[in-house]
């Protein structure tokens, strides 16, 4: 904290002062808050079970996040219909676009990994989290990592570089707090009581491992003062475009994508009662994509300086990508054979298997428009935009929220949540929101596409660029409706969740009961 | 070595070595034997008996 201060009296920009300044209170509350803290509790019975406090706040910062970063993204949605919305500087479309990617990637998606994986390692190695408070370390670690960040967009901190916009001193902080979490992990399998190490945990290790490679190499940025927030990538021109988008794809790849899939792995099979449908196909399934995804970045540069070998690897290799995103989405839906009827009767593995319909299809889409021709039209339009949110909504984002809902009675020892016709409201109102959403955005990004390119007997281009602006305004009004169904979503399941952690219990009708009739217990 | 060496590298032996590591993984779940494992190792989150209630 005193260091921060220092930092932040010697700044040489305004802006690295006023950042330190915020890390500087941060820093003092987070010091005052640990102070009023009631000691801990001695004795051998207080260690032995599983360390369930971070992922009881984790949950509930997950909700939270969610809820932040749904609502910037609305409000970014807004700006692009209704441009007098940009409140600038620091509200302009400019800063809270990557508020928005960061505040929903990392504060919720990343909230909601680290929660579930420490949920998870210990339930399938029954064993404690190892390290003992260095677990929370990590937490509250990468909670300030988050601050950082966003606070930072907001002044305008910025490295530029796609989902890896935090300086440099941001970027060295999550990189201790991240080999903190590796040593949480690994040494929570090393003591596990389980011999074999559960598949959910490959994928969550993979994420854990590859992260930190793609943060790294990725940020390796030479300060221009150690007191100043600018610093310059150590790369440049197209090897630097490159690494971007080797970064880039693999955040998607194995952050979105690997991370998530370790919990589709053990809350799906947990909530249907059932095991995974083949293990052994989710063994083939987890190498499948890690050999693969690693490749794929380059297909994010077609028809760029990228060299023609490079980009046509990366296309080769994310067409290839089909197999394993089929295999895992066959395998997840599979593992509800027999017990279709839970669809019906259960509406969290409603969610659940939704989210996997979602990473069925975005993982469809993404290797087609991968294809050299397909990207031709595709590129720079709101297609792309369109793709990712049917990714990171109905994948991500559906998944997550059937984690939280399965967790949540558990770790506060409630019977059930508050609510599970507010559940259904929930599941009805995002997945409406994603399918608004994700449908205007085709017809938008197509259209953009094809007036982009149209040219007449000439040869001249027949539409201006501000013409096409033009003809996307109703598309990102009701893009924006798309999205408000979807906060409004996250709002009622925050209210659920509160209400179950107050142990409130609504009174409802129930929902249908499976068909057959159960004997009395 | 230079660029296109280490390209050259890359994308023979490389993409050998991987493709081999792949290859052992499958041959070594899909053996004989293994399949009992794999039904074992699916109970594993089924099985954890440390849950605050029963969700039933």
């Amino acid at each position: 904290m005193v260091g921060a201060f220092i930092m932040s009296a010697l700044a040489v920009d305004d802006a690295f002062r006023i950042h330190m300044g915020i890390l500087t209170l941060i820093l003092g509350i987070g010091v005052v808050v640990a102070m009023r803290l009631p000691p801990p509790i001695e004795g051998a019975a207080h260690s032995a079970g599983y360390m369930d406090g971070p992922v009881r706040v984790g949950s509930i910062l997950t909700m939270f996040w969610g809820v932040i970063g749904f609502t910037v993204g609305l409000v970014a949605a807004l700006q692009l219909a209704f441009p007098e919305l940009n409140f600038g500087p620091w509200l302009n479309f400019g800063r809270i676009r990557p508020l928005h990617t960061s505040a929903v990637i990392f504060a919720f998606g990343g909230t909601a990994l680290i929660t579930t994986s420490f949920y998870v390692v210990q339930r399938t190695t029954r064993a404690r989290l190892f390290g003992g408070d260095l677990a929370w370390f990590v937490f509250w670690g990468y909670q300030l990592f988050i601050a950082m960040a966003a606070t930072g967009y907001l002044l305008g901190i910025t490295q530029s570089r796609e989902y890896a916009e935090p300086e440099w001193y941001v970027d060295i902080w999550l990189t201790l707090v991240w080999v903190a979490y590796l040593v949480v992990f690994l040494g929570t399998l090393l003591k596990r009581k389980e011999p074999h190490i559960y598949v959910a945990n490959w994928f969550y290790l993979a994420f854990i491992v590859t992260v930190a490679l793609l943060h790294v190499v990725n940020n390796l940025a030479v300060p221009v003062s150690f007191f100043g927030s600018r610093s310059y990538s150590l790369f440049s021109g197209v090897q630097d475009a490159l690494t971007q988008w080797w970064y880039g794809h693999n955040a998607v790849g194995f952050f979105l994508t690997a991370g998530f899939l370790g919990m589709m792995y053990y809350y799906l099979p947990k909530q249907a009662e059932r095991p995974v449908y083949s293990y052994r196909l989710s063994i083939i399934h987890f190498w499948a994509l890690i050999f693969l995804y690693i490749w794929a970045g380059p297909h994010h540069l077609h028809y760029t300086a990228l060299p023609d070998w490079a980009q046509t690897l990366g296309m080769v290799f994310s067409i290839m990508l089909w197999m394993p995103s089929w295999g895992g989405m066959i395998n997840g839906l599979m593992t509800l054979r027999g017990a279709w009827d839970k669809m019906r009767t259960d509406p969290i593995i409603r969610m659940m298997v939704i989210a996997v319909a979602f990473y069925g299809m975005s993982t469809f889409e993404g290797p087609v428009m991968s294809i050299k021709s397909v990207n031709a039209l595709s590129h720079y339009t709101d297609w792309t935009i369109g793709h990712v949110h049917s990714g990171a909504l109905g994948w991500v984002g559906m998944i997550s929220f059937g984690a939280i809902y399965f967790m949540v009675p558990r770790l506060w020892g409630r019977e059930r949540l508050y609510s599970l016709r507010m559940v259904n409201w929930h599941f009805w109102l995002a997945t409406l929101g994603i399918v608004v959403y994700a449908a205007v955005m085709w017809v938008s990004g197509i259209m953009q596409g094809l007036m982009w390119r149209e040219y007449d007997s000439q040869g001249f281009l027949v539409y201006s660029f501000a013409e096409t602006v033009a003809a996307m305004h109703p598309y990102y009004v009701m893009r924006a409706v798309g999205g408000l169904l979807y906060l409004a979503g996250g709002l009622v399941m925050a209210f659920n969740i509160a209400m179950t952690i107050a142990g409130r219990v609504r009174t409802e009708r129930p929902m249908p009961t499976p068909a057959q009739l159960q004997p009395a217990e | 070595m230079d660029y296109n060496e280490l390209r050259h590298f890359a994308d023979s032996w490389g993409l050998v070595y991987l493709f081999v590591i792949f290859l052992a993984v499958a041959v070594y779940i899909f053996r004989p034997g293994a399949k009992q494992q794999a039904i074992d190792a699916a109970q594993i989150p089924l099985r954890d008996t440390d849950e605050r209630f029963d969700s039933k």
